[in-house]
């Protein structure tokens, strides 16, 4: 994981397709085999897009732009619009990773810095356990243990903030321990073992040399983290939270269980919302005409939102590079 | 970039795996061995499954559709294998909308659904006669938790005005004037409804259109837009697990989900007037107090008489009329006629109820109506 690595790929390809004309049978077979491998990847991925596109094509032709993007979920009522779905999505991912990214990095940087290699090995092994712990566990712990007892939480905080301005607004009125927040933090917990981890390896790659430089210097261990560990895994931790983020949007049983299920926009957290993932294993089964051209357009929509997501994460860590190189 | 692969493969792992879900599906046809039967024995009659014995038709028989078929379906292939062992049957509870899809694809030879085919659905049919086959029939209760309330009466108008959202507390004038008698808290009302769509839904949504008249206003769906201070949550057995933690809960819980949960549940005024607890026998009556059209589509919900209970729902299995050859006739004629015949007595013991005997006879009789 070297900044040096970005420049890399172009670089080889001259003197692989001079050596090329005498490798060996496995080299080629090799060559044919991750080829194809790597062509069926994009041929699915086009398949999928065009299928889903093909099946939800009803729902945009009769509902129209302005359809989609409403507000007003009513199958009863024939009205399918997706932005209460689209909202929820956007918010709990965030609430996620704002619990998230903190909370990983600093156990990356406990684990990587602070911590002896011998405590850190069983912390490594109890945090790299919480990703393998399937979602729909996470789902019914949270519905079941921890929206419980959220629920008295929330109303304590609730009554707290009654008549502030903003807070208000946004932690007033809980309706039950199913809500936007609920899933923001169940979802923190199940993206933090993997943004911890990809934090914990780009932090780990950081030059022995820099960090003696630092302390050489007399900086405290808090200042050889921001001087010498932090700039060189920024990159890395971006990209790591980047694919958090993807893996909280699509997550959708565990959300499906505590987000409450309800088509509202409000600017009030802690009341039950319903998110782009889950309406489509709530609703899927049962549906038909419109409702199930909507439920998988609302697929299409969300692989697009990923793929931006993606290309954005790739961006941002390529800017992050090229800024470290300069600053190199 | 390490972590730019990392999402790659990511994605492509997800991809694959989605790509083989998919082939699984729609390979998964209803194509049965082209085992040879005798054609003339196969459209013969409408012999039930126990009757026809070997000529039956031999392999395999899928069928997808509605979960609130599930448990029967499954109770009814264990004891069709000892009725026709040369069969092998499959139920998937994939909900009634894909078993729906299924059948008009193709990939099933029959689909277990708690509507009619509704319009917005009939051209995947492609003009296919498709026959109904009610099977199955089952109350649905309207649970809830007071302590020490236990013989709750309610009306259609005081439910459709609950799940409104209109009646919000248990000592509301419209609810304690129909049980003089008892002591009502003022305890807020929570009304705990389904997240995932559901034909239980439906048909007490259907029940509130047809009993509430004015007073609901929601309209009928496997999917309802409910105030927002409902609880939702997934399954029968979601809802019981919130009723039974909400003091001041209500909802609507399948007659076997809210007895395996312990739960206590209201008698309902129905079109007789008449204050009836949800029982199996209620629930038959109240299908033979329904009116039949000749497809054999009826509704139970608001059905009359006196002893029939006013939330009760019912599922079909849809079968094309035209099947592509004689085996598969065959099959389809011995499971449902197993279904239809001794399978019904299957049903009080899971909590479900049979069909009355009128309507049991009509579908027995339209098994006829199968041919290749």
């Amino acid at each position: 994981m070297s900044v040096n690595a970005q420049a890399g790929p172009a670089a080889p390809a001259g003197p692989a397709a001079r050596l090329s004309m005498r490798r060996p049978l496995g080299d080629r077979a090799f060559q044919v085999l991750a080829l194809a491998s790597g062509l069926l990847v994009l041929v699915i991925l086009v398949l999928i897009a065009v299928t889903m596109t093909n099946q939800s094509a009803s729902w945009f032709t009769t509902e129209g732009w302005s359809g989609v993007f409403s507000t007003d979920w009513d199958p009863a009522n024939n009205k399918f619009g997706a932005m209460a779905f689209i909202y929820g999505t956007v918010i709990t991912s965030v609430i996620a990773i704002i619990i998230a990214f903190p909370v990983s990095v600093s156990v990356a940087l406990l684990l990587t810095e602070v911590v002896p290699r011998r405590w850190a090995r069983p912390i490594v092994y109890v945090i790299d356990l919480l990703a393998v712990v399937p979602s729909v566990v996470w789902g019914l712990w949270g519905i079941l243990v921890f929206a419980p007892w959220l629920e008295s939480i929330y109303s304590k905080i609730a009554s707290g903030v009654a008549g502030v301005p903003v807070l208000d607004d946004l932690f007033g009125q809980p309706t039950s321990g199913a809500s936007f927040f609920t899933a923001g933090i169940v979802l923190a917990i199940m993206i933090t073992p993997i943004v911890t981890s990809l934090s914990r390896e780009v932090m780990a790659t950081s030059p022995q040399s820099d960090k003696e430089g630092a302390y050489a210097l007399g900086a405290t261990r808090w200042e050889m983290i921001r001087g010498a560990v932090w700039p060189h895994s920024q990159t890395g931790v971006v990209g790591a939270v980047l694919l958090g983020l993807g893996r909280a949007m699509g997550e959708t049983i565990a959300a499906a269980l505590v987000i409450g299920s309800s088509p509202v926009i409000t600017s009030h957290l802690f009341a039950p919302g319903y998110s782009m993932p889950s309406v489509i294993a709530n609703q899927f089964g049962e549906a038909a005409g419109i409702q199930r051209a909507a439920l998988i357009g609302l697929g299409v929509l969300l692989f697009v939102i990923t793929i931006i997501v993606n290309l954005s994460s790739r961006e941002v860590v390529e800017w992050n590079a090229r800024r470290m190189k300069g600053a190199a | 970039m390490l972590f730019q692969g990392r999402t790659w493969v990511a994605t492509a792992g997800g991809a694959a795996v989605v790509a083989l879900a998919l082939a699984a599906c729609s390979s998964s046809t209803s194509s049965a061995p082209a085992a040879t039967s005798p054609a003339g024995a196969a459209t013969g009659g409408t012999a039930t499954g126990a009757a026809t014995g070997a000529a039956s038709g031999s392999g395999t028989l899928n069928g997808s559709g509605s979960t609130f078929q599930l448990t029967f379906q499954q109770a009814a292939i264990e004891a069709f294998k000892s009725v026709n062992s040369n069969m092998t049957v499959n139920y998937n509870g994939v909900g009634s909308g894909t078993g729906r899809s299924n059948l008009a694809a193709g990939t099933v030879a029959f689909a277990g659904s708690d509507s009619t085919i509704p319009s917005s659905e009939t051209a995947s049919f492609n003009g296919k006669t498709v026959l109904y086959f009610p099977v199955i029939l089952g109350p649905i209760t309207m649970a809830y938790n007071l302590s020490g309330v236990s013989n709750l009466k309610l009306t259609p108008t005081v439910i459709a005005e609950i799940f409104a959202g209109k009646i919000t507390t248990w000592n509301n004038p419209a609810i304690t004037g129909i049980n003089p008698g008892v002591t009502l808290p003022s305890t807020p009302i929570t009304v705990a409804v389904r997240s995932d769509s559901s034909g239980t839904t439906q048909n007490f949504t259907l029940f509130l259109q047809e009993a509430a008249g004015s007073a609901w206003t929601l309209g009928s769906s496997s999917t309802i837009k409910w105030p927002g201070t409902a609880r939702a949550a997934s399954g029968n057995g979601g809802v019981a697990q919130v009723i039974k933690s909400t003091p001041g809960a209500i909802g609507y819980v399948d007659f076997t989900d809210a007895k395996a949960s312990g739960l206590t549940y209201a008698s309902v005024k129905n079109k007789d007037g008449q204050y009836v607890a949800p029982s199996v026998a209620g629930a038959s009556a109240a299908a033979d107090g329904a009116t039949v059209a000749p497809d054999l589509t009826f509704h139970a919900v608001w059905g009359t008489g006196a002893d029939a209970y006013p939330i009760t729902y019912q599922s079909w299995d849809l079968v094309f009329e035209n099947q592509p050859n004689a085996n598969d006739v065959a099959m389809l004629k011995s499971y449902l006629g197993y279904l239809l015949g001794p399978g019904q007595q299957l049903l009080p013991e899971l909590n479900y109820a049979p069909l009355p005997s009128s309507i049991d006879t009509q579908a027995v009789a339209q098994l006829a109506k199968i041919t290749s």
